[in-house]
C-alpha cells in the first residue's frame, strides 16, 4: 500500500513544484524595483498608470459585451437543437469546436482581408465599429466553451418537459426562452460567462491587430519597456483569472453535477 | 413499442408547436449560422482562397511556391517541434498528474485543488505568463539566481535561454498540463472499478491492465487531448511575442509580423503562411478523427 | 480440513466492526450462498477471499494455502461482479479469453478453451461482438465464462444476477447452478434475495451487522430459524408473544389459549415470555388435527394475493396470518367471522431472544 502511492505523491509533489514556483518567482520579482529591499513600488507604479486603468476598463467593457453577445447567441441555439432538432447537433458541434483549431490570428487575418474599409462591410472603417469586431471575434474565440457550459446545463434539467409545460400554460416562445430556460441554466451560462472573461481580458493577438486599446497589447507594450512592473501586471493578472474560475466554483457547487465546464 | 409511439406522436406535436411558434426555431438556427458564416467561416475561406490569388485576383499557384523559404521553413519546423514537445510532455505530465488525483488514494482535498488550480492555470496563458516565466528562469529570474548561489550552477552557461525552444516548451506547458488534467480526470473517472478487480482476478499485472483494458479505453480521449493541446500551442503567440519579441522564428509571429507590415509587405504570401497553419491544425485533427475511428468500434 | 477455510476473520475500517468472528469451511464442489441486507458484511467478506481486502483478523485457506495476504492476481480465483465488468474495449471471445493470455497461455490453447466456454454458455454466435450489443443476461453469463475459462479453484458471485430483469434472473440463476455441478467448482454467491439463496445453494450463511447469524441447508434456514432476524429475512413470519406455562413439556399460552411446542425452550423458567414464530403456510383454517395445536379467532383482513389468500387473524394480542390456496369453487371467509385455525407443534417455532442487536 505505502509503495503504491510513492507515485502519486511523487506527481503531486513535482506538478506542485512547477506550478508554484513561477508564481513565487514572478511574486518575488515584482517586489525589487526598489533596489535593496522588497518594495511594493512596481504595484504603485503600474496603478498610477492612465493607460493601465483604461486598457483595463475598456477589457472589461468588451468582455462584458462578449458575455452578453455570446449567451444571446449561444442559449437559443443550444436549446433549440436540443430540443427541436437533435440531427443538426453535429454540425452545429462541428462549428462550435472549430475555433479551437482554426488559430485566433488566422480568424483576425480574414477579418481584416474581410472587412477592410473598402470593402462591403467596412467594419474596420471606424473605432465603434471595429469594437464591435473585436467582440464578435471574441464570441467566436469564447464559442467552444460557452457553447459546451451552456449544453451541459441544459441536459442537466428536462428542456422537453419544461417546455411543454411551460407551452401548454399558454406561454409564448420569448417567455419559454428568458423566462424558463434561461434562469435554470444559470449556473451553466455564469460558468461560461467566467471562462469567458478569463479568457477576453488579457487576450492579446486579436486586440493588437485589430488595433484596439485593450489590456493585451498595454501588458505587452509594458513588457517590451519595463523591468519590474511586468511581473506586478502577472499577479494581478493571475489573481484576475484566479477570481474567475474562484466564482465559477462558487456558482458551480450551487448544483448537484454542476456544469461549471472549465475547458 | 408503445413507448416509440407515445414518442413519435410528441415529435409531431412539438412539430406542430413549432410551427404555430417559428420563431423559436427561427431564432435559435438561424442567427447562429449567420454568425458563424460571418465571423468563422467565410473569413477563414477567404484566406484560404486568398492563398491561391495574385493581388488582382487571378489564380496563382506563386504564393505556396513562396513559403519554401529558408525563414518560413525553419519557422514551420520550430512552430511544430514547439507544439509537438509542448503537448506530448504535457499530455504524459498531465496524465500523471490526472492518475495520481483520480486513482492516486491521495487526501480527499487534493482533487478539487488541483481541479480548481488546472481552471486558473489553463487560462493563464498570454502575455502575463511570459512576464511569469521571464522573471523565473530569465537571466536574473529567481530560479536561475537561486541555482546559481545556492548550487553554483550557471544556467545560461549550459546553453538554456528561456527565449528558445526549450524556454518556449517549458512555458507553453504551464497551461498544456493543467489543459490535459481537465480533460483526462473524467476520463480516468470512466475507467470502472470493475475493470481492474476483473483484471487482477483473472491473474492480470498492474501492467498488463493499464496495456490491456486501461489504455485502449483511455486511448481516443488521450489522443484527442494531444491533438486538442497541439492546436493550442500552434496558434498560440501572445506568450511567445511577449516572451521572445521576434527573436524565435515561430509561424504565428511570422504571421503577426507580416500583418502589421514589419517584414514582409506581400499579403498574398501572408494568406499563404495562414492557410499552411490551417492545413497543418486540420491534418491534425483528420488524422486524431481517423485513428479514432479505428479505435472506437467498441464505443456506443 | 475443508478447501476453502475462513477462519475467526474481522475486519475493521476505522472505529467501524464490518466482519467479526467469521468461520466458515466450504468442501470441495460446494455452492455456498452468503445472505443478508447490504451492509451486512457479506460483499466485504467475499472481497477478502479475493484479495480486494485484507482481513483485520484471522486467516482464510484456499487448498491448504494461506493466501490471506496474496494479492488477487496470484490466487487463482474466478469472480463474477455484479454489472458492467466485462472489458469494454474486447469482444466476448478476448473477453472469455483474458485470463489465459495474460497467463501466457499458447494461442493455440487459448482459441479452443474459449470456443468451449461459448458453448457452455450457449452463445458461440456472439464471440465477435461487443459487451455494449449484448443484453444484461448476456453480459452476466460472458463475466461467467471469463471467470471459469482459467479453471479456478473457487468461484465467486457477488450479486451477479441484481441487474437484471426478473424472468432472466430466474432462468440465469438455474444455469449457473447447472453449470456450477456440472464443473464440480467450488462457489460462494452473495445475494440479498432470499429466494436466489435458497433455490441454488448447499448451504446458506446468513449474515447481519457483520455477524453469521446462522449456516445450514435451505431446508433448515428456512424450517428451522434459529433468530428472529433469519426467520424475518427468509419469508414472511408471525411471530408471537408467548407465555411460558410449562417449559418440560413446551405448553405455552398464546392470549390465553394453550399450544404446544416440540420446539426446546431451553430451560425459559414457567411464566417467562417468549417469542414463537409461525409461518403462513404452515398454518390452516379448520379444527386442530391429532395432537395438532388449535387456536380461535376473529377475521381482521383477507388479502388476495392471486394464486393464494392470505387471511389474518386476530387473537387478541397477537395476529396471525395464513395462507389458504385461492379457489373459485371455495367462497373465502368474511371479515368478522370467527375461525379456528390450526398448525403443528414443530410448526411452532421458538426464537432465541438474543435479537437485541
Amino acid at each position: 500500500m505505502k509503495s503504491e502511492r510513492f507515485g502519486p505523491w511523487l506527481a503531486m509533489v513535482l506538478g506542485t513544484l512547477y506550478f508554484v514556483v513561477p508564481l513565487i518567482a514572478t511574486f518575488e520579482f515584482s517586489l525589487r524595483k526598489r533596489r535593496g529591499v522588497y518594495s511594493f513600488d512596481a504595484y504603485a507604479s503600474v496603478f498610477s498608470d492612465s493607460r493601465f486603468i483604461e486598457s483595463f476598463g475598456y477589457s472589461t467593457f468588451i468582455a462584458l459585451l462578449t458575455i452578453v453577445v455570446g449567451v444571446l447567441l449561444v442559449v437559443p441555439t443550444a436549446y433549440v437543437i436540443r430540443l427541436r432538432m437533435p440531427r443538426m447537433r453535429p454540425i452545429v458541434e462541428f462549428i462550435t469546436l472549430l475555433p479551437l483549431v482554426i488559430p485566433a490570428i488566422v480568424i483576425v487575418f480574414g477579418y481584416l482581408r474581410l472587412y477592410n474599409s473598402s470593402s462591403f462591410l467596412p467594419l474596420t472603417g471606424t473605432a465603434r465599429s471595429t469594437d464591435l469586431l473585436l467582440v464578435f471575434a471574441y464570441v467566436v474565440l469564447a464559442m467552444p466553451y460557452m457553447y459546451r457550459a451552456v449544453d451541459t446545463g441544459l441536459r442537466a434539467i428536462d428542456v422537453k418537459t419544461l417546455t411543454e409545460a411551460a407551452e401548454s400554460l399558454g406561454a409564448s416562445w420569448w417567455t419559454i426562452l428568458f423566462k424558463v430556460i434561461l434562469p435554470n441554466v444559470r449556473v451553466a451560462v455564469l460558468s461560461g460567462a467566467f471562462l469567458t472573461f478569463a479568457i477576453v481580458i488579457g487576450e492579446f493577438t486579436i486586440a493588437s491587430l485589430l488595433n484596439r486599446p485593450a489590456f493585451g497589447p498595454y501588458l505587452q507594450l509594458v513588457g517590451a519597456n519595463s523591468a519590474y512592473e511586468p511581473s506586478a501586471l502577472a499577479v494581478i493578472a493571475f489573481v484576475v483569472t484566479w477570481a474567475c474560475m474562484g466564482l465559477i466554483q462558487l456558482f458551480g457547487s450551487g448544483i448537484r453535477g454542476s456544469s461549471a465546464a472549465p475547458r | 413499442m408503445v413507448e416509440n409511439v407515445s414518442a413519435a406522436t410528441m415529435d409531431d406535436h412539438a412539430a406542430a408547436a413549432s410551427r404555430k411558434r417559428l420563431p423559436l426555431s427561427w431564432l435559435g438556427v438561424v442567427p447562429f449560422f449567420a454568425f458563424a458564416l460571418l465571423f468563422l467561416i467565410w473569413p477563414t475561406l477567404d484566406l484560404m482562397i486568398g492563398a491561391f490569388q495574385t493581388p488582382t485576383g487571378e489564380f496563382t499557384l506563386q504564393n505556396i511556391a513562396n513559403l519554401n523559404q529558408d525563414s518560413i521553413i525553419s519557422a514551420y519546423k520550430i512552430s511544430i517541434q514547439v507544439s509537438v514537445a509542448s503537448a506530448v510532455l504535457g499530455a504524459v505530465f498531465g496524465f500523471f498528474l490526472a492518475h495520481a488525483a483520480v486513482m492516486g488514494n491521495l487526501p480527499g482535498w487534493m482533487r478539487p485543488t488541483l481541479t480548481t488550480f488546472s481552471g486558473v492555470a489553463s487560462n493563464f496563458a498570454g502575455v502575463p505568463l511570459a512576464f511569469a516565466f521571464i522573471a523565473t528562469l530569465g537571466r536574473t529570474g529567481l530560479v536561475t539566481t537561486l541555482l546559481y548561489s545556492f548550487f553554483g550552477i550557471n544556467l545560461y552557461s549550459t546553453g538554456f535561454n528561456i527565449l528558445s525552444f526549450w524556454g518556449l516548451t517549458i512555458t507553453y506547458l504551464y497551461f498544456q498540463i493543467p489543459l490535459m488534467v481537465l480533460i483526462l480526470m473524467p476520463a480516468l473517472d470512466g475507467l470502472k472499478k470493475e475493470w481492474r478487480e476483473a483484471a487482477a482476478i483473472l491473474g492480470a499485472t498492474k501492467v498488463q491492465f493499464w496495456t490491456h483494458v486501461a489504455f485502449p479505453v483511455l486511448w481516443p480521449s488521450l489522443l484527442g487531448a494531444t491533438m486538442l493541446l497541439f492546436a493550442n500551442a500552434f496558434g498560440a503567440i501572445a506568450t511567445a511575442y511577449a516572451l521572445t519579441g521576434s527573436s524565435l522564428n515561430i509561424v504565428p509571429i511570422l504571421l503577426y509580423a507580416q500583418i502589421r507590415g514589419d517584414v514582409l509587405h506581400d499579403p498574398n504570401l501572408g494568406y499563404a503562411l495562414a492557410l499552411g497553419m490551417i492545413v497543418i491544425t486540420a491534418l491534425s485533427n483528420i488524422t486524431y478523427i481517423w485513428l479514432r475511428a479505428r479505435s472506437d468500434r467498441w464505443l456506443r | 480440513m475443508a478447501f476453502l477455510d475462513i477462519s475467526s476473520v474481522r475486519k475493521v475500517y476505522g472505529q467501524n466492526v464490518v466482519v467479526q468472528d467469521f468461520n466458515l469451511a466450504v468442501e470441495r464442489g460446494e455452492f455456498v450462498s452468503f445472505l443478508g441486507p447490504s451492509g451486512c458484511g457479506k460483499t466485504t467478506t467475499l472481497r477478502m477471499v479475493a484479495g480486494f481486502e485484507q482481513p483485520t483478523a484471522g486467516t482464510i485457506r484456499i487448498g491448504g494455502k494461506d493466501v490471506t495476504y496474496l494479492p488477487p492476481n496470484q490466487r487463482n480465483i474466478g469472480m463474477v461482479f455484479q454489472a458492467y465488468a466485462l472489458f469494454p474495449n474486447m469482444t466476448v471471445a478476448d473477453n472469455i479469453g483474458f485470463g489465459l493470455k495474460v497467463a501466457k497461455k499458447p494461442a493455440a490453447e487459448i482459441g479452443p478453451r474459449v470456443k468451449e466456454m461459448l458453448e457452455l454458455i450457449k452463445l458461440p454466435h456472439l464471440a465477435d461482438r461487443y459487451p455494449y450489443q449484448l443484453s444484461g443476461g448476456q453480459q452476466q453469463r460472458v463475466a461467467l465464462a471469463r471467470a471459469i475459462a482459467n479453471k479456478p479453484q473457487v468461484l465467486l458471485l457477488d450479486e451477479p444476477l441484481s441487474a437484471l430483469d426478473a424472468k432472466i434472473r430466474v432462468s440465469l440463476r438455474e444455469e449457473i447452478r447447472t453449470l456450477q455441478k456440472a464443473l464440480g467448482i467450488t462457489t460462494i454467491f452473495v445475494t440479498h434475495d432470499q429466494e436466489e439463496a435458497l433455490s441454488m445453494s448447499d448451504r446458506i450463511v446468513v449474515m447481519s451487522e457483520g455477524r453469521m447469524e446462522q449456516v445450514g441447508d435451505p431446508f433448515d434456514i428456512y424450517n428451522y430459524p434459529k433468530t428472529r432476524f433469519v426467520a424475518g429475512f427468509v419469508g414472511t413470519l408471525n411471530t408471537l408473544k408467548a407465555r411460558v406455562l410449562d417449559p418440560g413439556a413446551g405448553k405455552l399460552s398464546i392470549d390465553g389459549q394453550e399450544a404446544v411446542t416440540s420446539r426446546p425452550l431451553n430451560g425459559s423458567p414457567a411464566d417467562s415470555i417468549r417469542t414463537v414464530a409461525l409461518r403462513p403456510e404452515a398454518v390452516a383454517l379448520g379444527e386442530r388435527v391429532n395432537g395438532g395445536n388449535g387456536l380461535s379467532g376473529t377475521i381482521e383482513e383477507v388479502g388476495f394475493l392471486g394464486s393464494v389468500v392470505r387471511i389474518k387473524v386476530r387473537l387478541g394480542e397477537n395476529a396471525i396470518s395464513l395462507d389458504t390456496f385461492n379457489s373459485s369453487s371455495v367462497t373465502p371467509p368474511k371479515r368478522g367471522d370467527t375461525v379456528s385455525i390450526a398448525f403443528t407443534r414443530d410448526d411452532l417455532l421458538v426464537l432465541e431472544d438474543n435479537d437485541a442487536h
